[in-house]
């Protein structure tokens, strides 16, 4: 950390302090909260292209995958759904995983030609009916139980901190999936796949309802630990006082106090990860990445595997994408399957990482927190620049309404400018790679 | 007899119209994925955008046609108001890869970084449609709306099921022949295709040839935009006008492409039909047809239906996951980096 780099993360903190003085206090830990989350989603997409160069455009998935695993681990369990619809749900995942497995044993051990193609299309065509026939009552057992208040099968009841760890494990898992299909191939097909899997993720969370309420939504997620309720410290007679000794009242106190928790578990978190990540590139391993990134085929001749470091890496970088993906849905306290667009999870997090700095993790947290930074501020900056660019127009103006209405679309505009200009004239990014 | 009859009416009105409509739709769109594959060799991340943004301007081009009264119904206006949005959108792309892929082109950049590259195009695009016409759905639809009514269809045949082809559904098809007619009698029969056809086979020996790249460069985006144009326009038409679903297009499009062979123009055709089948076919609900064919107690009780219509993009991905694992270069041989 040379003093450049301490002075770019002193500008945005000075910048969050001045959002804080014009704006409001909880807009301005709002807004950190968030540029830590993003910091961490951005730090694993860092571990995937800056460390080994895998381009995955998957992350919307991989985070929203942590998502879910707050709701299953935290909810409270369903008892009546358990009863109804657990076995069902078990016995026809078993089955579809058992005709996986013997369709690929089918596939290893049968010599070519079309009885081995014949054979293993017919395993799994029975395999869907049965699995569908077992599949489809124990959904519909689960999902008619109270459908307005739960019609899921809940969670384990644990503590939400957990699911941040299952969240890790749940993204961890599909991108071994992913990675086993689509590595070792050109470098786009990842690409390609990833932003396939993250599309199917977000469907499965909107349509399965039995597993996450779907478009239903589920909410009262519980805090994690240290956080209290908002409500619990208005009532609390010491908070109230202690507010108005500073002089913020107990609400807008509140809020805030419940801002700062959970930016100090976040920046736990974040520097776990961190510390961890920084370890794993100044290590032989990390050396051998890079290594890898800069010339595979030198690698490999030097006995390096490089398929495999890679499906390494990557579902570690994923991994890192579901935990922050966990914490988001711990801070929101609710899972709502409609928010998560590719441009917000996916994109922006990319343009954070290319605009920090590729292969560097300061870079990538300090391109966490700008980016999320200007993402938030762009539009009213953008809306009062169009208010000032046309103030001459006269008031109904067509063209003025227009361009007022759509500044809301000017932050596109903008992180796609940011990213083509970084790309092009600073490409190694604000904090370059030593 | 009657009841095989109407089986087949059933499905040819719910799973084959359908599907070949899309698949032309898909075709054309993958056929530009393609081209800028074998020729620029990088996946182009913002070519859903592009279509949206040719779409854009094709709509804008029509409303101003419909307020001065100008059409040709029965047809649409939006045919008429197609050679404004190629030229725009041509414009734009010419104007993009001046202002930002030429650099890397030049440098002999990876692939990797132009494709991140087209993930900024991307961004811009985007705000810039929704900037300009809003992120909602917007009808551009005039003239008649169908060739065969349902109705009609039942009166004249006397079967019970009725068979409906929408006007949007025929222009589809009969403008993706062509273009694709005239695509293919450009790269095979004219000079210049031949120059993109050697280019795409063999940069260096191209060079050597003396073909001037920075020639064919340009020609590829402008038969890109002319094609995403229209792929947008029609998916415009057929279905309707919203920015956020020609982004999703990017992965049954893709698909369509590897499917086929990246870089292989036939392949791309080829795809696009056999994704756009599989979806329809996966997702539909086939409770219908099989009442008609089984005997009366064999008759389902559910939907039939493989999948939800929500999964549709689980189909596309399925299929390419299938062809990466059995076959990476597609059914017809692509090229592979």
């Amino acid at each position: 950390m040379n003093m450049k780099n301490i002075a770019l993360f002193g500008i945005i903190f000075a910048l969050l302090i001045i959002v804080g003085f014009m704006q409001s206090w909880v807009v301005a830990f709002g807004i950190l909260n968030l540029c830590l989350l993003s910091s961490i989603m951005a730090l694993g997409v860092n571990i995937q292209w800056g460390y080994a160069g895998l381009f995955s455009v998957g992350t919307m998935g991989f985070v929203a995958l942590g998502g879910v695993a707050a709701v299953v681990t935290s909810m409270p369990p369903v008892n009546e759904a358990w009863s109804a619809g657990m076995l069902g749900i078990l016995a026809s995942m078993a089955i579809a995983i058992a005709t996986i497995l013997i369709a690929i044993r089918i596939w290893r051990k049968m010599p070519s030609g079309r009885n081995r193609s014949l054979t293993m299309a017919a395993t799994l065509i029975i395999g869907f009916v049965v699995y569908r026939y077992v599949f489809d009552p124990a959904v519909a057992s689960i999902e008619r139980i109270d459908p307005a208040g739960t019609g899921y099968l809940g969670g384990l009841g644990l503590p939400i901190l957990v699911s941040w760890g299952v969240g890790g494990l749940f993204a961890a898992g599909a991108a071994w999936v992913i990675g086993k299909i689509a590595l070792g191939l050109r470098s786009d097909y990842l690409a390609i796949a990833t932003l396939g899997i993250a599309e199917i993720v977000i469907a499965v969370i909107k349509n399965e309802d039995w597993l996450t309420r779907g478009v239903k939504n589920v909410n009262g997620i519980e805090r994690p630990w240290p956080v209290p309720l908002e409500v619990d410290l208005q009532a609390s007679e010491t908070f109230v006082a202690w507010a108005d000794w500073i002089g913020v009242g107990a609400v807008t106190g509140s809020a805030i106090w419940v801002k700062l928790l959970y930016a100090g578990l976040f920046i736990i978190v974040l520097a776990i990860i961190m510390w961890m990540s920084e370890k794993a590139l100044n290590s032989p391993w990390g050396r051998m990445m890079r290594a890898i990134r800069d010339n595979e085929e030198a690698a490999e001749a030097m006995g390096k595997d490089v398929t495999a470091r890679h499906l390494q890496v990557f579902v570690l970088g994923s991994a890192v994408c579901g935990i922050a993906g966990a914490m988001l849905v711990t801070m929101d306290g609710l899972l709502t399957p409609g928010t998560y667009q590719p441009l917000r999870f996916t994109f922006l997090i990319w343009v954070m990482v290319i605009v920090g700095g590729s292969g560097n993790n300061w870079g990538s947290v300090l391109g966490g927190f700008l980016i999320w930074f200007l993402w938030i501020e762009v539009e009213p900056i953008g809306l009062w620049l169009i208010n000032q660019l046309t103030s001459g127009m006269s008031e109904g103006n067509a063209l003025r309404e227009h361009l007022l209405d759509s500044a809301a679309h000017m932050r596109l505009l903008t992180m796609g400018l940011i990213l083509l200009l970084v790309l092009r004239f600073s490409p190694r990014g604000l904090i370059p790679e030593k | 007899m009657v009841d095989i009859l109407n089986a087949l009416v059933v499905l040819a009105n719910f799973v084959f119209v359908p599907a070949i409509a899309y698949g032309s739709q898909l075709a054309l769109g993958a056929l530009g994925i393609t081209l800028i594959y074998g020729i620029l060799r990088f996946s182009n991340f913002a070519h859903g955008d592009t279509m949206a943004f040719g779409a854009m301007v094709v709509i804008l081009v029509t409303w101003w046609m419909q307020s001065v009264g100008i059409s040709i119904a029965p047809l649409p206006t939006a045919l008429l108001a197609l050679p404004f949005g190629i030229v725009a959108t041509v414009l734009l792309l010419v104007g993009t890869d001046r202002l930002v892929y030429k650099f890397y082109r030049v440098q002999k950049a990876a692939p990797i970084i132009l494709v991140m590259a087209s993930l900024g195009v991307m961004f811009i695009m985007n705000g810039l449609v929704r900037f300009i016409i809003g992120p909602n759905d917007q009808r551009f639809a005039d003239g008649a709306r169908f060739i065969i009514r349902a109705r009609d269809f039942k009166e004249s045949t006397g079967l019970s099921e009725g068979l409906s082809i929408k006007v949007s559904q025929g222009i589809t098809v009969v403008t993706a022949v062509i273009v694709v007619a005239a695509l293919f009698w450009f790269l095979n029969r004219t000079r210049t295709g031949k120059s993109m056809r050697a280019f795409s086979d063999n940069e260096d020996l191209a060079l050597l040839s003396g073909i001037n790249p920075e020639r064919v460069v340009l020609i590829v985006w402008v038969l890109v935009g002319a094609l995403a144009t229209i792929a947008g326009t029609l998916y415009g038409l057929d279905k309707s006008f919203k920015p956020f679903t020609f982004f999703q297009l990017l992965l049954p499009m893709f698909a369509a492409a590897i499917v086929g062979g990246l870089g292989n123009p036939l392949g791309a055709i080829a795809g696009g039909f056999v994704i756009a089948f599989s979806e329809v076919t996966v997702t539909y609900a086939f409770k219908k047809v099989f009442t008609y064919v089984l005997p009366e107690n064999l008759a389902p009780d559910g939907l039939v239906q493989l999948l939800s219509t929500d999964y549709k993009f689980a189909v596309s991905f399925g299929l390419l996951v299938l062809v990466l694992l059995f076959r990476p270069t597609g059914i017809f041989k692509g090229q592979s980096v």
